[in-house]
């Protein structure tokens, strides 16, 4: 299944805050949206889950959602969204329930997803036992449980320090390795965009509009840590986005 | 001696750094409430036996307790106890119930809120006390009026606990359950209730407090048994002994209470961080 946004804007009162984005979200690809603060990346994001509806242009689905899937468009946020007062299991389950699949499916599904994100020690633990990093985790494993066809996912790592973040960034090129899905991965981080997409969509200042797409040809599993090819994308990104960065910054001062 | 001064100058200056962080931090201090509890029992005996304090002023504590052991042996502790127990408990669970029902349909349909949340604020301020007779007329002077103003009285703390306690209910844990696609009866028993639950239960607290205080004055109008009436009769036959007896077990079933709901959070809240 693909995704196609068809010319969305979107105005909050008089506030322009997207213009005219037409895109393409081809299966089994990383698509990263990234751009200044406020440009509009968050809003988009929802809309391409139907949680807010654009004011203009629509998002289509293109195909059929494939068999086995629960739920077609699953988010990942930002501040993970656990319920505090079920465990790691529960959590999980959450999700299922109102599938209706049964004592043993679910048990299976929940036993694969914990083991693919590394967390089968972890089940019983409660949300304020573990580390942010596992947070994210079991939200993201929560995500894969429904078997999604698009993943949307909303600044996923930025609420982890950087060490954890490196840390996840492996895991999840190395669940995509096993199993290619497809993502919608807002950011404001350029290097998790240069490593995790394999198109980056970049936004401009409010009104958000594209104003460029990078591909990124270099398979997922080889873009390491400070290989020079991304490096010099990540400052070929910057270079773009700089002066929108810093129009940006000043816009919101003016307000 | 330039040199002296320049090389003692730094020795002379080394300072630990004062500390200046700490408190503000609440600590359990197990035992100091019971004694606090104590002494002013004990302080009060010791000065009413040397006849400082009149008996007309205060009853000895010691007098207070042998009423109290005279009532358990008597059995008219438990004539008292049951009628005002099964008021409390029929009348608060009226009126808790309803209280969080309405409540939780304030914080979920802006149409009841709408309506009702004006409805509330005008009952609330309303001494329920002073409708006693209203409630007589209404249902009858036995049991049921009793029950009503008990009922009434912690319904509208507990609504105004209930909705918002479901106001503050996380709304991303909403956005992300709508995003799994949940259906409206899960969203709600799963993820809304649960997270409102922490401020149904404080206010909750303050219901029961109002309820018991209801209770009293509710048996202070025609009940034969019951705390409040043993303490009305013992207030006009000016029974110090009597009057205190009943306080303290006044003050025994508050202290009940907020005891049960506590144990009520520890197991329902252990989630909370």
């Amino acid at each position: 299944m693909d995704l196609k946004l068809d010319s969305i804007g979107h105005s909050y009162g008089d506030l322009e805050i997207l213009r005219d984005i037409s895109l393409d979200i081809p299966k089994g690809k990383i698509v990263c949206i990234i751009g200044p603060s406020g440009c509009g990346k968050s809003t988009l994001l929802r809309m391409i889950g139907g949680l807010e509806q654009p004011g203009r242009g629509q998002i289509l689905q293109i195909g059929d959602v494939p068999d086995g899937c629960l739920n077609p468009l699953t988010y990942v946020f930002q501040d993970f969204a656990l319920l505090p007062w079920r465990t790691v299991e529960g959590n999980i389950q959450l999700v299922l329930e109102d599938h209706r699949l049964g004592a043993q499916q679910t048990e299976a599904i929940i036993a694969d997803v914990l083991a693919r994100t590394k967390l089968s020690d972890f089940r019983q633990a409660l949300p304020k036992q573990i580390s942010g990093g596992m947070k994210q985790r079991v939200a993201l494993a929560r995500a894969l449980a429904v078997n999604p066809a698009v993943m949307l996912m909303d600044e996923p790592l930025s609420a982890l320090d950087s060490q954890t973040r490196e840390l996840l960034m492996g895991d999840l090129v190395a669940l995509w390795e096993r199993e290619p899905f497809t993502a919608v991965y807002v950011t404001h981080n350029l290097n998790e965009a240069v490593r995790l997409g394999h198109s980056i969509v970049l936004l401009s200042r409010r009104p958000g509009r594209i104003r460029e797409i990078v591909e990124i040809d270099t398979p997922l599993a080889d873009r390491t840590l400070g290989d020079p090819e991304l490096e010099r994308k990540q400052v070929q990104l910057w270079q773009l986005m700089r002066d929108e960065a810093v129009a940006a910054d000043q816009e919101l001062l003016s307000v | 001696m330039s040199d002296t001064s320049r090389s003692s100058a730094p020795t002379s200056s080394y300072k630990p750094v004062a500390f200046r962080g700490g408190g503000f931090a609440p600590r359990p201090h197990r035992w100091v409430g019971l004694g606090v509890f104590v002494s002013l029992i004990l302080i009060v005996e010791v000065l009413t036996r040397a006849g400082i304090i009149t008996s007309l002023t205060l009853p000895i504590p010691s007098d207070v307790f042998w009423t109290l052991v005279e009532l358990w042996q008597s059995g008219m502790f438990y004539k008292h106890m049951v009628p005002s127990l099964t008021r409390l408990v029929v009348g608060a669970l009226i009126g808790c119930t309803v209280g969080v029902s309405v409540g939780i349909l304030i914080g979920l349909f802006s149409l009841a809120r709408a309506g009702l949340v004006p409805l509330v604020a005008a009952i609330f301020p309303i001494p329920k006390i002073a409708l006693l007779p209203l409630f007589v007329i209404w249902f009858g002077i036995d049991e049921m009026s009793k029950y009503a103003l008990i009922a009434f009285g912690t319904f509208t703390p507990t609504v105004v606990a209930t909705y918002g306690a479901v106001d503050n209910v996380d709304r991303t844990l909403i956005r992300m359950g709508q995003s799994f696609s949940l259906s409206w009866v899960s969203i709600v028993r799963k993820i809304v209730l649960p997270g409102a639950m922490p401020g149904i239960l404080s206010g909750l607290r303050i219901s029961l407090a109002i309820a018991i205080i209801l209770l009293v004055a509710a048996e202070m109008l025609g009940a034969e048994y019951g705390i409040g009436a043993y303490i009305l009769q013992a207030g006009s036959l000016y029974d110090l002994e009597r009057l205190f007896a009943g306080v303290a077990i006044l003050s025994v079933l508050g202290v009940m209470v907020s005891t049960l709901i506590g144990t009520l959070e520890r197991i329902l809240l252990k989630w909370r961080v």
